[in-house]
């Protein structure tokens, strides 16, 4: 599903990314674990089309990301940092707009099922800039999976999420990946990790560190490898 | 592309119309400018009418770049401009939607402000009405169309603001003598009309050149 090969990439003479190599089949959920400006979110921006990499070969199900770059972009839902919602806009317009580019059929009732999935009904009319951090991470959660997409790129998800929150979005993970849904979760919550991904990779300086399977959530294994691997080994 | 250009605009434009944020602030000014110059030009005196042709442009490059500043800066405030990036189109989409509402906003500007200024000066056009309004056509497509590419050039930099008029000067000039000059022509002394005619076919020569090359080369622009 996807393939990177010597992917690097480099900013102001700094390189972020030194030499990725990864595949990811269809349905892994994966998450993406290492410390503050490991290149975590840098992987994530290049995967998304946001930056292009400096060299090396990108290819999701056999298509370029450049020259296929809008077929590309459909097969993604990208959760970055911040939220890409239009503040003084309310939900259902935010989500109808974003559906419109994406080309959703019916997109009205697909932005109020979601709105509806993620708890938000009551303020479905309100504008965003009222709303708290954790309730325009729930939108935002929406405006990523409103095309119903292949591959989720979902970059530090769990952060200001109450608890509710949080199984809504582990829900919608595990729901998208019964539908065959490929995700790429960064994160620092090891916990979330282990619940729900069935691989862990850890970046350290731009280079994979470790890549492993793990079963049934094996917490106590994650945070074992990491702390070798990012605390003690550095 | 163009479905994706025309929910861009139309986003936009919804958006203003519910703020009135932007389309305000250029109508206040345009209605200020206006009457400073009511001030400064006695309007019952007759040579004052030789300063109308130059003042339609003055009102149009001023409150044009108030609004082309606020269109892309706005789209940074939680990264929007990254939303639109990974979404499944070309970044010509997204110029062409930004070009859109951006020249919707200018023209409703002319539309209301360009009768005030003829009503305070209390100008009778003696030339051609029809001719005046494609010469306005003509000159805010250029130059709305060169402005929205420098705004997303300049709205990857702290200063835009300033940044924003001190490029678009010199890639419009041509646009504005061009259309000033054609304006008077238009507006006063129709005798002239051909040479307003060779004027405005420069301009459109030069807004067709300078759209296809920002549609092309906005791809670089945008790029993070
Ligand atoms: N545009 C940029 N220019 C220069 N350096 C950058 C740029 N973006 C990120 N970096 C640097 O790259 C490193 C990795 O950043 P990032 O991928 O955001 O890390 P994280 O793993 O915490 O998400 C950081 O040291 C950051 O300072
Ligand atoms: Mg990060």
């Amino acid at each position: 599903m996807i393939e990177i090969k010597k992917l690097t990439k480099q900013a102001d003479n700094k390189l972020i990314l030194r030499g990725i190599d990864l595949s990811i089949t269809q349905g892994e959920t994966v998450a993406i674990l290492g410390q503050n400006g490991a290149g975590k979110s840098t992987l994530l921006k290049v995967l998304a089309t946001l930056i292009k990499p400096t060299s090396g070969l990108v290819k999701i199900n056999g298509l370029d990301l450049k020259k296929d770059h809008i077929e590309v972009k459909k097969m993604f839902g990208y959760l970055p940092h911040s939220s890409l919602l239009y503040d003084h806009n309310t939900p259902l317009e935010n989500l109808v707009f974003f559906g419109n580019l994406y080309g959703v059929k019916d997109v009205e009732n697909r932005a109020r099922k979601l709105v509806n999935d993620v708890g938000l009904s009551f303020f479905i009319n309100e504008p965003v800039k009222n709303f708290s951090r954790g309730m325009i991470q729930r939108i935002a959660i929406a405006r990523a999976i409103i095309h119903e997409p292949k591959i989720m790129l979902l970059d530090e998800p769990h952060t200001g999420l109450d608890q509710g929150a949080i199984t809504i979005l582990n829900n919608v993970v595990l729901s998208m990946k019964e539908k065959g849904c490929t995700t790429l979760m960064v994160t620092h919550d090891f916990k979330q990790a282990a619940a729900i991904c069935d691989r862990i990779i850890i970046v350290k300086n731009g280079k994979i560190a470790d890549d492993f399977k793990i079963n049934s959530q094996s917490l106590s294994l994650v945070s074992e490898k990491y702390q070798v691997l990012v605390e003690g080994g550095s | 592309m163009l479905r994706a250009a025309l929910t861009i605009a139309k986003k936009d434009i919804y958006s203003e119309l519910r703020t009135k944020q932007v389309l305000g602030t250029m109508i206040i000014f345009a209605g200020l400018v206006i009457l400073v110059l009511s001030f400064a030009f006695d309007p019952a005196n007759n040579t004052t009418k030789a300063v109308i042709p130059g003042a339609v442009w003055i009102i149009i490059v001023f409150s044009g770049i108030l609004g082309l500043n606020r269109s892309l800066v706005s789209e940074q405030r939680n990264e929007t401009m990254h939303g639109l990036m990974v979404a499944p189109m070309d970044a010509s989409s997204i110029y062409l939607g930004k070009f859109m509402a951006n020249f919707s906003m200018i023209l409703i500007v002319e539309i209301v402000s360009i009768p005030f200024l003829f009503l305070l000066f209390d100008f009778k056009i003696t030339g051609s009405i029809l001719y005046f309004i494609l010469v306005l056509f003509v000159g805010s497509f250029g130059f709305i169309a060169i402005g929205t590419f420098l705004a997303a050039l300049a709205s990857n930099s702290k200063s835009s603001e300033m940044l924003l008029p001190l490029l678009l000067f010199p890639m419009t000039s041509p646009v504005l003598i061009g259309v000033t000059q054609a304006t008077k022509i238009i507006l006063t002394n129709m005798e002239k009309l051909s040479t307003a005619l060779s004027w405005m076919q420069l301009v459109a020569a030069y807004d067709v050149i300078f759209f296809v090359l920002c549609f092309l080369l906005i791809e670089y622009v945008l790029e993070v």
